[in-house]
């Protein structure tokens, strides 16, 4: 559903992305993994429609999004939810403005119905709307942001895939489980495709189907889990590095999926 | 022979220097034309999203009480002081002539064709062109403008026409208002510092208050609303690399629309001076 092909993308001309091709399919989980500065959060830039690349094509269902219209763009971002760093809250508008911020802006429900919906949500992602309905963003913990941040991004879209940039970094490992967990769920539940944009290794093969190994924009590995464990590549190696020796000690079955 | 090749050495140095600055000055050359361009563009884009759906009138009644309501107590200071200070250098020179009582006259030239609109021009650029270029800034640096286009929304639509609207609106008022103030202090400094009788005064200001003198007294701050609007918004838009880039582009806005509005106001007065003659 998801198709790059050959892409490469500049930025002031300082390459960022070189020569990368990789699939996505329905209800497929990816992870796209590499060290900061790597053009990871790129790809979903690009996968988004917000930067074009100067080669190759993004086919979103087999139409390239980069030569769209804006109002045929609009209509495939309506299938892409798009969860991103940090959470990207609108930091002037309370946790339920921002969760029915889409309904707000463009349909004609009444308060109560948005409210109603945010509600939903805002249980939906394991978080109790009494109390945070009316707060700022700023006033949550980091966790309780990115799961709003999912929250909004679901009830702004119809996600047939969801992107999600660096979703647990920075949290603490009960949050970053929980966060995790909504991840799985929502794969799970929903059936939609998935793709991850994370250094952390450990959370990465918790919800991966396939690995992406991006070094210095390039793409040095696109595989399954026991294709990552036994690859030789010295990129994959220069970025497992320590991690490898404990690969093994990481139980896939701790992790509820 | 060690001569010559400290002379070539000098040479060398100096060609290889020579070429650095040209090379400097063709790319920020390049760089000030590829700005200008984005600029227009976005300015194009901006104008052309006011009169397309959906038009966010919360928004832009919220951005009218912030700059109108929230720059007047600016204007009032700034017109007060301006006022008295111009009408106390213009008192003791007309005095040397015996012609204090032509101060009414010169304060509303003055005031109401030049230093009104400039003034509040200038006030408003330094407090609303940063405020919007930082928070438009901070949105871009911390993603939320990329999470409007992701849900849907036109970040131009949504944030800069409202701002550019509410200014269109709010500048000219604040003009008149500055203008007001300032004639009002020169009042204060002609009657009781330069002995001018009040009559005489507001006679004389009431005198010039003519058409073209109007005219281009509000045709001034229409036309600064716009650079504010269109350089704040995009140096916003435009920002990079995180808060230093936002505080970078924060202090270009108000040089840019400060810089703008002085030569613009040359120009104004230059060229609607030759066309409306006949009604100054």
């Amino acid at each position: 559903m998801i198709e790059l092909k050959n892409i490469s993308f500049a930025y002031e001309e300082k390459p960022i992305l070189k020569n990368i091709s990789f699939k996505v399919g329905p209800s497929e989980s990816l992870v796209i993994m590499g060290p900061s500065g790597s053009g990871k959060s790129t790809i979903l830039r690009l996968i988004l429609g917000l930067e074009c690349p100067q080669e190759g094509e993004i086919l979103i269902e087999g139409q390239n999004i980069c030569t769209m219209k804006e109002k045929l763009k609009r209509e495939v971002r309506k299938k892409i939810g798009m969860v991103f760093q940090d959470g990207a809250l609108f930091d002037s508008l309370t946790v339920g403005e921002n969760v029915g911020y889409y309904l707000l802006e463009h349909t004609d429900m009444s308060d109560e119905e948005v409210t109603a919906r945010v509600t939903q949500m805002l249980g939906f992602v394991g978080l109790d709307a009494d109390e945070i309905l009316d707060v700022l963003p700023d006033q949550l913990s980091g966790g309780m942001q990115r799961r709003v941040a999912i929250g909004r991004a679901l009830l702004s879209t119809d996600p047939s895939v969801m992107l999600y940039d660096e979703p647990t970094t920075g949290l603490d490992p009960k949050a970053t489980e929980q966060v995790l967990n909504l991840i799985r769920k929502l794969r799970h539940e929903r059936t939609i495709a998935t793709v991850v944009v994370t250094h952390q290794i450990v959370d990465a093969i918790s919800i991966a189907d396939r690995f992406v190994v991006l070094l210095a924009g390039e793409l040095v590995f696109d595989g399954g889990l026991e294709e990552l464990r036994d690859s030789t590549d010295d990129g994959v190696d220069t970025f497992l590095g320590p991690f490898r020796a404990s690969f093994e000690k990481v139980n896939r079955r701790q992790f509820v999926r | 022979m060690t001569c010559l090749s400290t002379t070539a050495k000098i040479f060398h140095y100096l060609e290889v220097r020579t070429v650095a600055i040209f090379r400097l000055i063709n790319s920020r050359l390049k760089r000030f034309a590829y700005q200008s361009q984005e600029l227009f563009y976005f300015s194009v884009k901006m104008v052309r999203a006011v009169f397309a759906r959906p038009f966010y009138v919360p928004e832009t009644l919220e951005q009218m009480y912030l700059i109108g309501f929230g720059s007047l107590y600016l204007i009032v200071l700034t017109g007060i002081f301006a006022g008295e200070g111009f009408a106390l250098a213009f008192s003791v020179e007309l005095a040397d002539f015996g012609a204090k009582d032509y101060l009414g006259r010169i304060m509303s030239i003055a005031i109401i064709r030049e230093l009104g609109p400039i003034l509040t021009g200038l006030m408003v650029a330094a407090r609303v062109a940063s405020g919007i270029t930082a928070e438009i800034g901070a949105m871009k640096s911390s993603n939320q403008i990329d999470a409007m286009v992701a849900f849907g929304i036109d970040p131009v639509r949504k944030v800069a026409v409202p701002r550019m609207v509410a200014l269109v609106l709010m500048v000219p008022v604040l003009t008149i208002i500055c203008d007001a103030i300032a004639i009002i202090g020169g009042y204060l400094v002609a009657v009781f510092v330069a002995h001018v009788t009040s009559t005489m005064y507001w006679s004389a200001v009431r005198d010039r208050l003519l058409f073209g003198n109007i005219f281009i007294g509000l045709l001034k701050p229409v036309v600064y609303s716009f650079i504010i609007a269109f350089i704040s918004c995009f140096k916003g838009f435009s920002s990079s690399g995180g808060t230093k880039g936002v505080g970078r582009a924060t202090t270009e806005s108000v040089v840019l629309t400060s810089i703008t509005i002085l030569v613009m106001n040359f120009f104004i007065t230059r060229v609607v001076f030759t066309l409306i003659k006949g009604w100054l």
